[in-house]
């Protein structure tokens, strides 16, 4: 195998970690927003109130502000595939290429069509037809999170496939199995939610600007009104499918699981830890206690990783170092194992390309038990096993926290919506536009914890992401990684100014 | 049924879906010609906004097909994807600055604080329809001169050439196939906009788009004669029946010789071209824009064709031979192409919400009430 330059891997992750964060400013808010366009414009065309008509117009024009910075981001991620990782492109390509294509015949194209007929359709096409095109951009849009989310799911817990050790690659046997995957069922319905809560805070947060201004206040009202019910729903059921994607943690990931709840010494029966500071400097196997301060649930973490008060949870320290009552063998001999998969598969090609017939066979025969334990094979040590604990524990946290909390607001909002004060409530509104910016930075926690939780993996105990790189000198990314900061970075002023210059003139009035 | 076939016939199917797509772009980038027009043909806002608007109504289409081909080759080919994007790095990402910065500029341009001034995100425009055609002309240009990568037992690929294949826009012949994709653009850029446009009091700019039609026409045809006649008498890459592959004398004549169909697509391409051509830069009609997107549909099959079929590696290596990539090492596996197949099949109907979509909006012409409008780019 060829020799891998650390450095490029890392400016490779760092590329993608900023361009994928970038993307995401962007999906969460169209995801959303696209859906309460459809809401108005149904309650527009149900009522022929032109007042709804005008309020669906100045939504739509955000959307669309946004909508295009969204798709510039997005194009540079499906081709960062092939660029930064082609060594992964090619070995998991033939599962992984499936999801991205038809996300673009079923999605990309829904989303480009009706987009037009959305904005610039109004008296060229039927007013039904109209409001059909508003549905299609709503649902092609949430059908592009779906087969992306499938392919995510993948990566997390790769299902459906087999290794064909003549083209190195693993191949698709099951397509079904990678569709319905649990884990891609759960990331999926909770990115969504979580997005439809942005969304409904983006519009909160905008029409309580105006009310705090006096502006325009039917149409903040009526915005209110309608995106916090939607708000409220996706937030309780954000609420359970994260809880969801925790338990599909628990089964298939449970290092991330670990990492995330803080827990080195896993047992039966463990609690949860509600809030803590992590001790700094804490290492697996190191014996400090890691925690500063902490307050605990009794046998939460049981509860919530296995519905059962008294099930088995692992901790980190069980996982790298193994758990021989509870059945789980030490990352040291999985490192063995996979040590000698990579000398046998060497093996293989070897005698394949002599054409000894007598030799491949014994070296796949060899190969073949050892081959589940390959990617780990290019692990040095077992503590590589274990992700940066810090960032996504408290990433997590944040998240947790704040998905709580916006239930309660969105129910304070309801509340005063229903009994008419949402206009003397200064505080709620005030709190109304703060909350935005804290659900896009639980929005974003949310990736770092599913995304830097998975390291060292690219393919979850298969493929190490040092292995998944391309072969090129640390340079050339390096120069595309600041050329990527530069032009996003002026695209997002230019797009945040544009954006609260919009906001400034508001709906128009008659 | 699709259950049933065999992987070679699988394999096949999937190439001509690819070039399709392939081809589709080709014709949408009618968008990037119009874009590249923009300087020349209109000489004030009203013209301007006039081009822009009716451009706008169809940049995400072309958008979103240049995905879907990334997306098609990664799911079919996959082997494809990984060697050029990682490989050719620095051409696939500098075609891919082009589209970022096309994909924000039309609805970026005209709003109020726009942070760059209109005139930045026009100069956008234009650098995608040039530099971003040319470079995708000087990548597709590799199918037939080869490339400089070696592929190890693992398929791991190494590049041989500091350039990460911008060289590729550095050989006469895939520039060449690169001006020339600029230039045709531009004429199906013009065709489309004398189709799309209500010229009511603009009958200049109607006149200047009309003649830029033939004017890019003949700067573009020395350019295709200079590719045809270099692609027949040029050394290619063939394959022999064991797989491997070799350098062949006039490997292209014989494919399109062996394949007469590809050579009557070629021929009746270049045919509806001129005739399109004919239509918009000197006749009065409006509908030269479905004989030049015709033609340029079935060119472009023409071209994939003759890259990938008759025993010929589309993708080769000029370094290290039998690293190449034929339509037969590089696809998925059966399963995941007969998975694939399946999904195809709803393309009809996805090109049929297109066309519909693109009829009712199309139903009346771009003019001065759309301009006007608070919406309009
Ligand atoms: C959960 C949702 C989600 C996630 C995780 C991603 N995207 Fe995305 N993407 C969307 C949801 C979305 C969207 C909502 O459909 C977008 C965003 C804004 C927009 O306008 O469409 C979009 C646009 C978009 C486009 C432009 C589409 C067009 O031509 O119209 C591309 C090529 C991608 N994305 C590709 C990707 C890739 C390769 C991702 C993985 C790393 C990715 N996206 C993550
Ligand atoms: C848009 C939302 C997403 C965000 C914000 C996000 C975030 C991140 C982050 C923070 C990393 C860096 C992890 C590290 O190197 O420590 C990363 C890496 C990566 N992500 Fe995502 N991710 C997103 C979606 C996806 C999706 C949908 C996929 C796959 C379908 C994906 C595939 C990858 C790959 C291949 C890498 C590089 C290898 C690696 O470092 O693990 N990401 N992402
Ligand atoms: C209310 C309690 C919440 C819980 C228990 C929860 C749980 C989780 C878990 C366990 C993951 C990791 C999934 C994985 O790695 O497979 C995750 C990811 C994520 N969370 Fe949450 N979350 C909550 C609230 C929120 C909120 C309020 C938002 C944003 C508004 C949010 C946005 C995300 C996103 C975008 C991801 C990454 C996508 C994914 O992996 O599904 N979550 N969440």
């Amino acid at each position: 195998m060829v020799e891998i330059d650390l450095a490029t891997v890392n400016w490779a992750r760092a590329q993608f970690t900023l361009t994928a964060m970038y993307h995401w400013l962007f999906v969460p808010i169209t995801l959303g927003l696209s859906f309460l366009c459809a809401f108005y414009e149904t309650i527009y065309v149900r009522t022929g109130n032109e007042e709804w008509k005008r309020l669906t117009k100045f939504w739509m024009t955000l959307f669309g502000i946004n909508f295009v910075i969204g798709i510039a981001t997005g194009i540079i991620l499906e081709f960062e595939f092939g660029t930064n990782w082609s060594n992964y492109s090619w070995m998991v390509g033939d599962i992984f290429g499936a999801p991205l294509a038809i996300e673009g015949i079923f999605a990309f194209f829904l989303e480009a069509t009706f987009f037009v007929v959305m904005f610039f359709g109004w008296d060229r096409v039927s007013k039904n037809f109209h409001l059909f095109s508003t549905w299609m951009v709503a649902i092609g849009s949430n059908l592009s999170a779906l087969w992306i989310l499938v392919a995510n799911g993948w990566m997390q817990y790769p299902v459906g496939m087999t290794f064909n050790p003549d083209n190195a690659r693993f191949e698709m046997e099951n397509f079904w199995e990678v569709l319905f995957s649990p884990v891609a069922i759960s990331k999926f319905t909770h990115a969504t939610t979580s997005s439809f809560v942005v969304g409904a805070l983006f519009v909160i947060a905008i029409s309580s600007y105006y009310l705090l201004k006096g502006r325009h206040v039917r149409m903040a009202q009526r915005s209110i009104a309608v995106a916090s019910v939607f708000g409220l729903l996706a937030g309780i059921a954000t609420a359970i499918t994260g809880d969801e994607s925790a338990y599909e943690n628990a089964s298939h990931q449970p290092m991330k699981l670990a990492a995330y709840e803080g827990l080195y010494d896993g047992g039966r029966g463990v609690d949860i830890v509600a809030f803590g500071l992590l001790t700094p400097g804490k290492r697996p196997g190191d014996g400090q206690d890691p925690f500063l301060f902490e307050i605990s649930i009794p046998k939460g973490l049981s509860l919530l990783a296995t519905r059962e008060l008294n099930g088995f949870v692992p901790g980190i320290n069980d996982l790298v170092y193994g758990n021989a009552a509870e059945g789980i063998a030490p990352v040291q001999e999985k490192i063995d194992r996979g040590k000698v998969a990579i000398a046998d598969f060497a093996a293989y090609k070897e005698a394949s390309k002599a054409g000894d017939e007598t030799a491949r066979a014994a070296a796949l025969a060899r190969f073949t038990p050892n081959q589940p334990y390959l990617g780990f094979g290019y692990l040095n040590s077992p503590e590589e096993v274990v992700p940066s604990v810090a960032s996504i524990y408290y990433s997590f946290h944040i998240m947790v926290y704040v998905g709580s909390f916006i239930i309660f607001l969105l129910l304070l909002f309801l509340w005063a919506v229903k009994s008419g004060r949402l206009g003397e409530q200064r505080w709620l509104l005030r709190l109304g536009i703060v909350s935005f910016f804290l659900t896009y930075f639980a929005s974003e926690m949310g990736w770092v914890v599913a995304e830097v939780g998975r390291q060292p993996w690219a393919i979850q105990d298969m493929l190490t992401v040092k292995m998944a790189s391309t072969q090129i000198a640390a340079g050339h990314v390096q120069t595309t990684v600041v050329m990527f900061f530069v032009v996003f970075t002026v695209l997002l002023l230019a797009e945040a100014k544009i954006m609260l210059r919009q906001i400034k003139i508001g709906p128009e009035e008659v | 049924m699709i259950g049933k076939l065999d992987i070679v016939t699988l394999q096949q199917i999937w190439w001509i879906l690819c070039s399709v797509v392939g081809s589709l772009f080709l014709f949408l980038n009618f968008v990037q010609g119009g874009q590249t027009l923009l300087w020349q043909v209109a000489r004030d806002e009203r013209e301007k906004a006039l081009v822009i608007n009716s451009l706008g109504r169809k940049w995400e289409l072309t958008f979103t097909t240049l995905v879907l081909f990334g997306g098609a080759l990664f799911a079919a080919f996959p082997k494809f994807y990984a060697t050029s994007f990682g490989g050719a790095y620095w051409v696939w990402m500098l075609i891919l600055f082009t589209f970022i910065l096309q994909a924000v500029s039309y609805e970026y341009r005209k709003k109020p604080e726009n942070l760059l001034g209109a005139r930045t995100y026009e100069a956008f425009l234009l650098v995608n329809g040039s530099v971003g055609i040319l470079l995708v002309g000087a990548a597709v240009g590799t199918f037939f001169t080869g490339s400089n990568f070696i592929l190890n037992d693992y398929n791991q690929v190494t590049w041989t050439s500091r350039l990460r294949g911008v060289e590729a826009a550095f050989s006469l012949f895939n520039l060449s196939f690169g001006l020339f994709l600029v230039f045709n653009a531009r004429v199906l850029g013009a065709m489309y906009l004398v189709n799309n446009i209500d010229f009511t009091g603009a009958r200049e700019l109607e006149a200047r788009i009309r003649k830029s039609c033939l004017t890019s026409f003949l700067l573009a045809l020395p350019f295709l004669l200079y590719v045809v006649v270099a692609l027949l008498l040029i050394d290619g890459f063939g394959t022999d029946t064991n797989g491997v592959v070799s350098m062949v004398a006039n490997k292209y004549l014989h494919n399109l010789l062996a394949m007469p169909a590809v050579l009557v697509l070629l021929l009746a391409g270049l045919f509806l071209v001129i005739l399109g051509v004919t239509r918009t830069g000197l006749g009065t009609t409006t509908n030269g824009i479905w004989f030049g997107g015709l033609g340029t549909v079935l060119v472009g099959l023409a071209i994939f064709f003759t890259a990938g079929f008759n025993n010929t590696p589309f993708y080769p290596s000029k370094v290290d031979l039998q690293s190449s990539l034929t339509i037969y090492n590089a696809s998925s596996s059966h399963y995941t192409l007969t998975a694939m197949s399946y999904v195809a099949l709803f393309i009809p109907l996805v090109l049929g919400y297109i066309a519909y979509v693109w009829r009712l909006m199309d139903g009346r012409k771009i003019g001065a009430a759309d301009i006007g409008d608070k919406k309009a780019y």
